[in-house]
């Protein structure tokens, strides 16, 4: 595990963004007292290391285009909801999967993908087909579609 | 919506990551794009103001430090909506938020830098809004990576 006080600073000082200047590292290694050389040596190996899973932009997705997003969910027989989870994950339009509790008996679902399009039909195409992967083994299934953004930000930890 | 041309989707599509760590980034990514840095960076200024960009940075996966995430949900009553929503959006740890279309209608995403807070967190909002907020703690993750390019 990494996070010493600098690691921590640099999150703290790089969460809302990197500066939009020529040379935002060492603008950044001038906030927290270390050099240019040293930021970009300890970003990298939190890249490394999957703290940070990449560095670039996050869109809007709404506003480039994704105007309908879904979060498909499934009840999928414990015994092969592994096996299955995998498969749906690797659905080339599915950006999310997961596996979470139930929460019985208002929640009965223990999968979860996320689906995105430009229409609800789009979304709901291409939740048949993970409903095709499934089969037999998945007992009910919805989608609930986004219809506002209410807070996109990311990590916040305090300074 | 705001008017994109190719060369804003050029960065959309081709800037989701792999941002250089060398001495002038900026420069390095316009260069690959075909554009000047002046004009890469004037470009992301103006996404990022029009909100088509909600950020321009590294996406930190917090649990590699000892952090959580935690997907959770509230049924939030209708004529309360707006209060509850302003609740939950003001405690930092809410990283993002959605309004959903289910008898639970707001999907929230807790992100702490210690385990520990996440409960706090739960405890905070439940005792703020008198709701009780369903936790969907994930147990397996199958794949992530949430790269759209622009479709504008």
């Amino acid at each position: 595990m990494i996070g010493d006080d600098i690691d921590r600073a640099l999150i703290v000082a790089t969460q809302g963004g990197l500066p939009l200047v020529g040379e935002p590292y060492r603008a950044l290694g001038e906030g927290l007292g270390i050099s240019a050389g040293e930021v970009i040596e300890r970003l990298g190996r939190m890249l490394e290391r999957g703290v940070i899973r990449r560095i670039g932009a996050v869109p809007n997705h709404y506003a480039i285009g994704w105007t309908a997003n879904g979060m498909t969910v499934w009840d999928v027989d414990d015994a092969e909801v592994d096996r299955l989870g995998g498969l749906v994950g690797s659905l080339p339009f599915v950006t999310h999967c997961y596996r979470r509790p139930r929460s019985l008996p208002a929640w009965p679902y223990n999968l979860f993908a996320m689906v995105h399009g430009s229409s609800r039909d789009e979304c709901a195409a291409k939740a048949g087909e993970i409903q095709a992967l499934l089969g037999a083994a998945c007992r009910a299934s919805d989608i609930l579609y986004s219809t506002r953004i209410l807070k996109k930000t990311g990590l916040r930890i305090g300074a | 919506m705001p008017e994109l041309d190719a060369i804003d989707r050029a960065i959309i599509d081709t800037l989701q990551g792999d941002f250089p760590l060398t001495e002038r980034p900026y420069a390095l990514a316009a260069e690959r794009l075909g554009i000047v840095e002046a004009d890469l960076l004037a470009r992301l200024e103006r996404m990022l103001a029009a909100k088509v960009l909600t950020r321009f940075g590294p996406m930190f996966q917090i649990e590699r430090m000892g952090g959580a995430f935690v997907l959770a949900a509230l049924a939030v009553p209708e004529d309360r909506y707006e209060t509850v929503a302003a609740q939950v959006n003001a405690l930092p740890q809410v990283a993002h938020n959605y309004r959903r279309e289910h008898l639970l209608n707001m999907w929230f995403v807790l992100a702490t830098e210690k385990p520990g807070g996440i409960a706090e967190a739960v405890a905070q909002i439940e005792a703020e809004t008198g709701l009780p907020v369903h936790a969907f703690p994930k147990e397996r993750e199958y794949f992530v990576q949430m790269q759209l390019e622009a479709r504008v």
